[in-house]
């Protein structure tokens, strides 16, 4: 097992460096004399442009440049911001909390609702199936930004329940916390909580028709015992995969809501940054979303390890 | 392995070729969105000639003008153009940017995924390696990143997003390569000479299609609303109209005029809705999705079953069964019946056991031999109630120890299992729960049944190993079923059968899936045990050497119902039944041997 | 005369490093035209292996292959192509060796377009196939899961006998068929030896099957060959230990002379308690 997750922790970091190294490369694509315009005023000179370029090191080759703000990174330190001077850590420091409230909130709202949904509709069947079924439909087809725009039309706007825009830290008051957090995650987590359960209940039903489900019965297992400890445990390895997969879109979501509701976050930093061509700003944000998404792919192999025997022994 | 009949599930239908589309017209959500993306498709195209208005005239006195209100239709957004024009145009940009993501998706992820499916080694281990890195990389990151820096190409974004989603395609296409390629049919395909691109396009491809189109239909909605996402955040060509523009427009004024994203959200809704619903609905013909009968379902299939007559029902009046003998003695264990048991698909009706009588006695083994669809299976899974939903008992009685199973309540019935009767299935390994160790499984059964204390069972389960005659008890029990043999699997099933010292044991074909050496150790353990516990043994197998060694009586069964039964000694020295007849004769034990080959007399036709 | 098919010291192995498995350990077999070499064992006993082998399925570590003369042991593409016509295969499973997404017909002529035989040539051939097998001419236009498990085996019999071989391999052709679909299968392989002298290396992990269709039988265990002869003899008194127990452990549809080779059985395990 030991084994397993450090072979995993290493796939895990090659990715990192694949995916700091590929926008590190986009982010420069323009050359270092556009970047360096686009930070000065527009009538800046030719002079001036070229100062400020060796000023931020953006004459060193790439791959130089590359290695040198891993370094950095891998310490701590993430560099300076080229527009405002601060470093980037505080930067992001600031705004991983709303990031992470959202991801964390979403993600607990998807696995709950999903888990609850998907056991109910495959042991009761009937009308709470279908509605489940037709619910994942409807609501998985739609982009999250288009929930999230429609619970603010309704929610915020309409009966005023919610803020439509800000974000309280949890710090400060926990309602209030509650209340801005509320519908972005609702938006984010929707769409993926019904489309879990119905990924659930399908992997319920197929686990009840198997040969040794019946071998169970006939030992006289109660259908609870049975439910709890055997079919769930065999499906709860494939669903954890799934899972997995689903937190990287929720992610993509978590960036656009951002955006709908105002909230001060890495997505919006990133989008931002971008724009503004303050590239070490712009890395510190992928850097962290990066770091999110290895944290969770080694979650949840360390589960679907623990789950699953043939992972484990081989 | 004999292929038995199967449990008699319904099949919910493989949909022949032909037959798909045809199935999809049924379901009025399949209907609805085809006619919602032929309407896409068809705006797409003509949209830049049939708009009322140009998408970029700008009306300053028509800003924020309301729908239904001025020859804009559906009204004015924040800068005076016509929504509904912009929403006309739009459509085509929307159908370029799934057009893109497709072809690259699917160019990429099929080509890939074929040749690593198929040929394996270095080139799997690459591109898995590859398309796994793919996969990890956050796709609206790198979108983003592209956008802000690149410039505003939506063809771009549209093909970098298909790299990113290729690798969904890449691995279900390996996937179903290498199970194809795995196929004997292509082992077949390859001793005849086939070429390997042959067996490609003539094997693989037909195996893939329908799940690749179905994955690109998914693929082309997913495009559609990411593409439309990226618009809202600000980046995308601002001279094109599109919806996630319009969504942006109508958000800036949504305190003033919150109705005007109603009309993008609604378009944006429909079309990747659509997308979602036909690849859904593709899926659903294709595999046929199982919905448990509702209790009203179930009342009106019994009804149907009780007022038709099936062929074999009569049948089954008109030749009854040959006996042989008189009544053995002993105490009645298990007696069925007349026992029914039907099938319903749509309106046929299907009787696979019409009309069953037989019994067990304590300390007798009785074998049920017979062929694939003889019944024989279906008849001790009612005696064992584990019949699946689909399942008609529509007549007849099963009694274990005087008391009739048909109609019990599950909560009784559970009581019986175990101490009443005990089940040993055909196939080891799959009915095994790979995720528990051999022994928690047994600790937990016995726990259940005694509520004994952990060390207890442990201990139980311990010996009980070694009573069936498996050599290294401790090993086997901190194993997994995936790392001891299918001769030990099934001893570990027997084990678990017999732990709870059951009046009754119903064995269904034990050894079929064994090697001959083994059948025949197992076949002894059984008699041991039964001659040790004096229990009723009712032995399910298609072969009659296993009711010479094992048996006490035979019940022969064809096509649902009894033909012969008695002692096996009078059945097998003088069979009365021309079936049972046939099938003795069909026995290879005394056939000739082939004898030595006459070269002389091979001729070449 | 050569041998039709010689098997010299064959080693077969699968996986690699702590996985690697030896299935063939150094066999040998031999097979002459119009017979039919049973190959009899359990599993794990490396008879199908052999068998693939034999067809090109899997790679040969060492030893050699002769058919007709010719070395085969690791024949590029273009040359098993060639021997495609000469050398031919029936599988077990009569529900997976058939596509079942293409008609009869198109199974059929399969091989025959894979020698070069145009579509229209290979389809007029294929009729005359099936009235070999004993099916009608309507299965053509029919597809595999329209058929039952001892039809299917009659077609994929037909599928292997398109290109009129020298050698078809069988691997373990009646297991998966009931009883009394056995027989008829079985009549049916040796009426094609007997009118078309073709030979059959056949596999099968069932005694009395062999002892019914072979003229010589060996018997494989954890991959060697432990016994060979001619089919009575090593059916009914074998001489390898193993060869015993295998006998001893098949049963008898009598219940007395069952009961007469379960003592013998369990004599012979006593015996051989260390």
């Amino acid at each position: 097992m030991i084994l397993y997750l450090l072979k995993r922790a290493g796939a895990g970091f090659v990715i990192f460096l694949t995916v700091t190294g590929l926008c590190y490369v986009l982010y420069n694509i323009r050359g270092a004399e556009a970047i360096a315009r686009s930070l000065l005023s527009t009538d800046a000179g030719l002079d001036q442009i070229r100062l400020k370029v060796v000023e931020l090191g953006l004459d060193r080759p790439l791959i130089v440049q590359y290695v040198d703000w891993l370094g950095g990174t891998l310490t701590g330190n993430l560099g300076v911001s080229f527009a405002s001077g601060q470093p980037v850590s505080a930067l992001v420091a600031t705004r991983v909390p709303v990031t992470l409230s959202l991801i964390a909130v979403s993600l607990v709202l998807t696995v709950i609702f999903s888990v609850l949904l998907g056991v109910l509709a495959a042991s009761r069947g009937g009308a709470i199936d279908r509605v489940v079924q037709g619910l994942s439909v409807v609501l998985g087809a739609v982009p999250s930004y288009w929930l999230a725009l429609v619970l603010v039309i309704v929610f915020a706007l309409g009966l005023r329940w919610f803020p439509a825009t800000g974000f309280v830290p949890i710090t400060q008051s926990f309602w209030g916390w509650a209340a801005t957090v509320t519908l972005p995650a609702l938006a984010i987590a929707l769409g993926s909580t019904l489309g879990l359960a119905v990924w659930i209940r399908s992997s319920i039903i197929d686990m009840q028709r198997r040969d040794f489900v019946r071998t169970l019965r006939s030992r006289g297992l109660s259908p609870r015992a049975i439910m709890y400890r055997h079919v769930l445990r065999n499906a709860a390895a494939p669903t954890v995969q799934i899972l997995g997969l689903m937190i990287i879109n929720l992610l993509g979501g978590t960036i656009i809501v951002e955006r709908v509701f105002a909230l001060p976050g890495i997505g919006s930093l990133a989008l931002d940054a971008g724009q503004r061509a303050d590239i070490p700003a712009a890395l510190g944000a992928v850097t962290f979303l990066v770091f999110v998404i290895v944290v969770i792919n080694l979650t949840v192999d360390a589960a679907n390890g623990f789950l699953n025997p043939k992972v484990r022994t081989s | 392995m004999i292929i038995t009949e199967t449990t008699g599930a319904v099949d919910t239908g493989r949909a022949a070729r032909r037959g798909l589309f045809r199935i999809m017209l049924r379901n009025p959500l399949n209907v609805a969105s085809m006619i919602v993306l032929a309407l896409f498709a068809l705006l797409a195209i003509v949209g830049p000639w049939i708009v009322p208005f140009p998408p970029n005239l700008v009306r300053p006195d028509l800003v924020n003008a309301p729908p239904f209100t001025s020859e804009f239709v559906l009204g004015g957004d924040l800068a005076g153009r016509d929504i509904l024009s912009r929403l006309i145009a739009s459509a085509q940009g929307a159908l370029r940017s799934a057009a893109i993501l497709s072809v690259v998706s699917f160019a990429l992820g099929v080509s890939a995924g074929l040749i690593a499916g198929y040929f394996g080694k270095l080139f799997e281990s690459i591109s898995n390696w590859l398309f796994s890195v793919i996969l990890a990389v956050p796709g609206i990151i790198v979108l983003i990143s592209l956008y802000t820096i690149v410039g505003t190409s939506t063809t771009l974004a549209m093909a970098v997003f298909g790299v990113l989603v290729a690798p969904s395609m890449y691995f279900m296409v390996r996937t179903l390569t290498r199970a194809v390629r795995k196929e004997l049919y292509v082992d077949a395909a390859r001793v005849s000479g086939l070429p390997n691109r042959r067996i490609i396009a003539r094997h693989v491809l037909i195996a893939i299609r329908a799940p690749v189109i179905l994955m690109t239909a998914g693929l082309a909605g997913v495009g559609i609303a990411v593409q439309a996402g990226l618009e809202f955040l600000g980046l995308g060509e601002p001279a094109v109209p599109s919806w996630g523009s319009m969504l942006t427009d109508a958000f800036f004024n949504i305190r003033l005029a919150p109705e005007q994203l109603v009309w993008p959200a609604i378009a944006l809704g429909l079309v990747t809705g659509a997308f979602s619903l036909i690849s859904i609905g593709l899926r659903d013909a294709l595999e046929g999705t199982y919905v448990k009968p509702s209790r009203r379902e179930r009342s009106r299939r019994i009804e149907a079953v009780r007022h038709g007559a099936d062929a074999r029902t009569e049948e089954a009046r008109e030749s009854p069964p040959v006996t042989h003998g008189p009544e053995p003695d002993g105490t009645l264990l298990l007696e069925i019946r007349d026992l029914e048991i039907s099938y319903v698909q749509r309106k046929a009706i299907t009787t696979v056991v019409a009309g069953v009588s037989l019994t067990v006695r304590e300390g007798e083994v009785v074998g049920l031999v017979g062929e694939s669809g003889s019944g024989k299976t279906q008849t001790v899974f009612a005696a064992l109630g584990l019949l699946p939903d689909e399942a008609i008992v529509s007549s007849g009685s099963i009694r274990l120890g005087g008391v009739e199973l048909l109609g019990m309540p599950e909560t009784e019935f559970r009581a019986l299992r175990g101490p009443g009767m005990a089940y040993v299935p055909q196939e080891p390994m799959s009915n095994l729960d790979p995720a528990f160790t051999i022994g928690s499984q047994l600790v937990y059964g016995l726990r259940a049944q005694n509520g004994c204390s952990r060390t207890e069972a442990t201990e139980m389960a311990l010996a009980m190993l070694e009573r069936v005659g498996i050599h290294d008890p401790v090993r086997v029990f901190r194993s997994y079923p995936h790392q001891i043999s299918g001769g030990m699997a099934q001893r570990v099933l027997i084990a678990g059968a017999a732990a709870s010292r059951p009046r009754l044991l119903i064995a269904d074909e034990p050894t079929t899936a064994l090697d001959v050496t083994i059948q025949a150790e197992v076949l002894d353990l059984l008699r041991d045990l039964q001659q040790e516990t004096n229990m009723g043994v009712l032995l399910v197998t298609h072969s009659f050497g296993v009711v010479a060694d094992l048996c006490d009586r035979v019940v022969v069964m064809r096509d649902g119902r009894v033909v012969e039964s008695g002692p096996v000694r009078d059945v097998f020295d003088a069979p009365k039944a021309e079936y049972t007849r046939s099938l003795l004769d069909a026995v290879l034990d005394h056939a000739p041997a082939r004898g030595e080959l006459n070269t002389k007399e091979v001729t070449r036709a | 005369m050569p041998r039709l098919l010689s098997v010299e010291d064959v080693v077969v192995s699968y996986g690699r490093g702590r996985k690697r498995h030896q299935a063939l350990n150094g066999v040998s077999i031999a097979l002459d035209e119009g017979e039919t070499l049973g190959l009899v064992g359990e599993s794990g006993s490396g008879k199908t292996t052999l068998g693939r082998a034999v067809l090109g399925l899997v790679p040969v570590e060492s030893g050699r292959i002769t058919f007709e003369g010719r070395d085969i042991t690791s024949a590029p593409a273009p040359e098993r192509r060639r021997l495609a016509r000469q050398l031919q295969v029936v599988f077990q499973d009569p529900y997976s060796s058939l596509n079942p997404s293409m008609t009869i017909r198109d199974i059929l002529i399969e091989p025959l377009v894979a020698q070069g035989l145009s579509r229209k040539a290979a389809s007029a051939r294929v009729a005359v196939l099936l009235d070999r097998v004993a099916m009608p001419s309507g299965a053509l236009d029919r597809y595999s899961r329209e058929f039952s498990g001892g039809q299917r085996q009659r077609i994929a019999m037909a599928r292997a006998l398109a290109l009129e071989p020298r050698l078809i391999v069988c691997d373990e052709p009646v297991s998966a068929l009931d009883l009394s679909t056995q027989r008829k299968v079985l009549d049916l392989f040796i009426e094609l030896q007997e009118r078309t002298g073709v030979a059959y290396l056949f596999i099968s992990h069932d005694l009395a099957v062999i002892r019914y269709v072979s003229h010589r039988v060996a018997v494989m265990h954890r991959g060697e060959i432990v016994e060979d002869g001619h089919a009575r003899e090593v059916t009914e008194a074998p001489r390898h230990p193993y060869t015993q127990r295998l006998w001893a452990s098949n049963l008898v549809a009598d219940p007395t002379e069952q009961a007469e080779r379960r003592a013998t059985r369990l004599a012979l395990a006593a015996a051989t308690v260390p």
